[in-house]
Parts: C-alpha cells; sequence; structure tokens
C-alpha cells in the first residue's frame, strides 16, 4: 500500500496487501475469541455455579478485567516471550502467535464475566428443576451453557469487537510488520503517523464494515438458531 | 445450522494456520529494530524487496525510536538494530550487546515550523539562535520526548542553544513522547515548531499549513549506522542472515540503491559507508 492512493481504491482494485492486512486481522481477532471462549465459558459458568469464600472478590476482579488496558496486556506478555523472558526460547514474539495470545488475554475476561452473569441469572430459573432431576455439577454446568448458548452469543460478539478494535497489545507484541504481523488497526495507526489522513480513515471504514458484517453473520446465525431450537 | 464441531473446527483450523506462517518463516528472516524514520520515510519499502530478491531474506522491520529499537537488540528481539544516535549505539556497543557498527548514510534534520511563524526564524542558517528566538517568543514546540534519535538530536541542539528545556516542559515546550509523523500532525494541527528527520518530512503527507523553516547548519547533521546485535549475548541471534544485510547495505550496490531513493526527484538519504568514522 505505497504511493497516492485512496482506500475505496484498493477495494476497488482488488489489492493483494489490503486483503492480507484483512485477513490477518481477522485470523488473529477471530482465533484470539475463539481461544478465550474455551477457557471463559467454562469458568464464567463455573465461577456462577459453585461457592467458596473469595468468590466474591474473584468475580470484582473479573469485571474489572473487562477495562485492562490494552497496551498493559501486550507489555506483560511481551515481557513474557522476549528473548530475554521466560518463554523467550519459544521465539513466538512478534509473530500473530503472540498477537493471539495477546488479545486472549483481553477477551478472555469479557467472556468470562459476561457468562457468569447469564448462567447465574438462568440459575435462578432452572434451579428447582435440575434439583428435582439430580443433575451433577458438570451436567448442570453443561445444560445452563447449552441453554444460555444464544446469549452468550452476544458475550462472544463482545469479546470480538474488543478484540478487532486494540490496537495496542498487537502493536507491542507483533511489531507491525509489513507483509507479517501488520493488521487493519496497526496499518490505521502507521498511515496515521504517515500522515495520510485519507487513507487512514478509509481503511477505517472497511474495518468498521467489517465488524458490522460479522455481527450481522452471527445476528441471523442466532435468529436461525433459534428458530430451529423452537 | 452451525454446530458445535464445525466451530471448534474452524477454530482450530484458523489458529493453526496462524500459527504455520511463524514456523516456516523461521527459514530466511531476520528481524531488523529501525527507526521510526527510515520507515515513515518509505525507504524500507523501497529497498527491502530489492534485497529479498537478490538474496531471498525476508526481512522483518519493526519500527520503534532509536532508544527503543537499542533496547530491542539489548532483549535479544531484534538481529540486526538500524538507527541513527551515534552515542547511543556507541554505549550499545560498549555494553557488549553489539557486534560492530558500520556507518550506512546520512540526511540531515530540518526545523519545521507554521508559514506565521510567529518567532520569526524563516531562512536562518543557525539553528541556536532560532531555538532561542522560539523560546523567547514563547512559541510552541513539540519535542518527540521518546528517546528517539531525533529527540536525543533536538536536545543537543537545545543544548547548543543553552535553553534548558527540562524546566520549560508543560509550557510553550509539549514532549508528546511519540513518533516523528504523530510530533508533525501535532504541530500541524497546533501551529508548533518541531524538528523532524528529512525523510519523514518529505513523505509526510499532511504537511499543511507546515514548511521548512530552518535548514542547512552543520549540527542538523543526521547519521545512520547499522550494528549486528551479539550472538555471544543471544544465542538466537541469525548471525550469517544479519551479517548478509548489513554487507548488503553497505555495499556498493545497496549504497548506490539507497542513494537512488528518491521522492518526487528529491533524494531522502545520501550514503556513506565509505566514511569509517561517520
Amino acid at each position: 500500500m505505497t504511493g497516492d492512493t485512496s482506500a475505496l481504491q484498493l477495494v476497488l482494485t482488488g489489492d493483494p496487501g489490503l486483503y492480507a492486512i484483512v485477513w490477518l486481522s481477522l485470523l488473529v481477532s477471530l482465533s484470539a475469541v475463539a481461544c478465550a471462549a474455551v477457557i471463559g465459558v467454562p469458568l464464567g459458568a463455573l465461577i456462577a455455579l459453585t461457592r467458596f469464600p473469595g468468590r466474591e472478590a474473584i468475580i470484582v476482579v473479573l469485571n474489572a478485567l473487562m477495562g485492562l488496558p490494552p497496551v498493559v496486556a501486550g507489555l506483560a506478555i511481551y515481557l513474557l516471550l522476549s528473548r530475554s523472558g521466560p518463554l523467550g526460547s519459544w521465539g513466538l514474539l512478534f509473530t500473530p502467535a503472540a498477537m493471539i495470545i495477546a488479545q486472549t488475554v483481553l477477551v478472555t475476561p469479557i467472556i468470562a464475566a459476561l457468562t457468569r452473569q447469564t448462567v447465574e441469572d438462568l440459575w435462578l430459573e432452572y434451579r428447582d428443576e435440575l434439583a428435582a432431576l439430580d443433575v451433577g455439577p458438570i451436567g448442570r454446568i453443561a445444560t445452563l451453557i447449552w441453554d444460555a448458548r444464544f446469549s452468550l452469543v452476544t458475550a462472544l460478539l463482545a469479546g470480538f469487537g474488543r478484540a478487532a478494535a486494540e490496537v495496542g497489545a498487537i502493536m507491542v507484541v507483533g511489531g507491525n510488520i509489513n507483509n507479517f504481523t501488520r493488521t487493519m488497526t496497526t496499518s490505521i495507526a502507521l498511515e496515521t503517523s504517515k500522515g495520510d489522513l485519507p487513507l487512514a480513515i478509509g481503511l477505517g471504514i472497511i474495518l468498521i464494515m467489517i465488524i458490522v458484517m460479522i455481527n450481522a453473520l452471527a445476528w441471523t446465525a442466532r435468529r436461525a438458531g433459534e428458530r430451529y431450537a423452537g | 445450522m452451525l454446530n458445535r464441531r464445525t466451530l471448534l473446527t474452524a477454530a482450530l483450523l484458523s489458529a493453526s494456520i496462524a500459527f504455520a506462517p511463524s514456523a516456516f518463516a523461521q527459514d530466511k528472516s531476520i528481524i531488523v529494530a529501525s527507526t521510526t524514520s527510515t520507515q515513515d520515510s518509505g525507504l524500507f519499502e523501497y529497498l527491502l524487496p530489492l534485497f529479498k530478491t537478490k538474496t531471498g531474506i525476508t526481512v522483518k522491520v519493526i519500527s520503534q525510536g532509536t532508544g527503543q529499537a537499542l533496547d530491542t537488540g539489548r532483549r535479544g528481539d531484534a538481529d540486526v538494530v538500524f538507527v541513527h544516535a551515534k552515542s547511543a549505539e556507541e554505549k550499545f556497543l560498549s555494553e557488549g550487546f553489539g557486534v560492530k557498527r558500520h556507518p550506512v548514510m546520512y540526511n540531515d534534520f530540518v526545523l519545521i515550523g507554521p508559514k506565521s511563524d510567529p518567532a520569526g526564524i524563516k531562512g536562518g542558517k543557525d539553528v541556536a539562535k532560532a531555538l532561542v528566538a522560539i523560546k523567547d517568543k514563547n512559541a510552541s514546540f513539540i519535542s518527540r520526548g521518546d528517546k528517539s534519535g531525533t529527540h536525543a538530536a533536538e536536545l543537543a541542539l537545545w543544548k547548543a542553544s543553552n535553553v534548558d528545556v527540562e524546566k520549560e516542559t508543560g509550557g510553550w515546550y509539549k514532549a508528546i513522547g511519540q513518533g516523528m509523523g504523530a510530533a508533525l500532525n501535532t504541530a500541524g494541527s497546533s501551529n508548533a515548531y518541531v524538528l523532524s528527520d528529512r525523510g519523514s518530512w518529505i513523505n509526510f503527507k499532511n504537511k499543511g499549513d507546515l514548511g521548512i523553516l530552518v535548514e542547512g547548519d552543520k549540527r542538523m547533521f543526521n547519521q545512520y549506522g547499522v550494528t549486528l546485535v551479539n550472538p555471544a549475548k543471544h544465542a538466537n541471534v541469525k548471525k550469517d542472515l544479519g551479517q548478509s544485510f548489513i554487507d548488503y547495505l553497505i555495499s556498493p550496490e545497496g549504497q548506490k540503491a539507497i542513494g537512488d531513493y528518491k521522492i518526487n526527484g528529491e533524494q531522502l538519504f545520501y550514503p556513506n559507508a565509505e566514511d569509517t568514522g561517520a
């Protein structure tokens, strides 16, 4: 993406650089949401259904971590993955994998906190029924997650929104390397720093359209799912 | 309708694709920590494809301020550092983090300001005099404030002007702690003066009301040097590939390519690898 081009031209001419950047952005953010869902949904449900000392404190911390500043998460992962850090030998710093890890750290608290609230609300409705049927703890968690699945889509979308919008963490751990770790948000930051504000805002509009499309797809899938589940 | 298994498969597939490039880019690629000026000036977008065609080596550039780029080298997270602050580079070498510093090219810094020029410095040749005028008029000045090479050069120029900017921070002197482009954007939108390297300035697209007001003072010289990170400190450093990049930059072919890089007919960098004292 060089020279005097506009974002619209890049889209219309099918600029391969632009498509690679869009693809990487989606790959990183969707992978992070997938990893965060695998961790966050069961974790949130577990906290919702169990009682133990310090539970309230954990809920407060989890809710607070929804506001974890991306640059702080990025810096922590950077120090962990740096060659001078404990996981330096993995050689992951400045790769897409490092970006997925950083965004997973950002998204997991959002998914876990929203899942906890959703499942806890549902639990109040289901408690007597599940107790009467003598369902064990794992069975309860599975039942409630399954029955809350359509509401949980919103939690996943909130997580995706966070991941797709952030630039602080992936800039630090990915390094904004051309053709390798450059995403929509880091490109926008770069074009802004080059003073090419029209291209930067054009890329911003493309990013917003992609996020709207993903949300529309999720909404359609949810509606279709609800109809089948009837 | 998507079922859970499809979703899970898609998630795992996408994760494995994400990890794959890092695995295969291991073969022939190096990480170069460099300055915002080499990136914002567009030099790398022009030079790296030439190097790749010749050697097959992919150069991954992390663009940071000079201070941060040297720290990236210190941590072992880059194979080569390509920066512009000789004293900081020599410190890096004396700490044992670098193998040998090679001068590559130079350009110069220029003092940028609004056309209205409230400090009345336009056309001057003495940068110290111009800076004193800016301070005396309380005219806004934007400092990088990010320990970059340009920031170091700016502080040296203030010192030469006998102005203690530490004391002035917060008033007319604003340190923004960001890269060159951000500093130029800020200066443009607040009618302020700013020091820039010439390359970033020429390639900057949001010039607006800004222009070069003072240039040509020999104290505004800007030398770039390249150093291989010491493999004795960090065993993961790809010394052969990193050294090929350095060898290319200082070879007659690389030097010619650097000199040939122009924007609108204007040359941005002047190769001087043969000047070993630079």
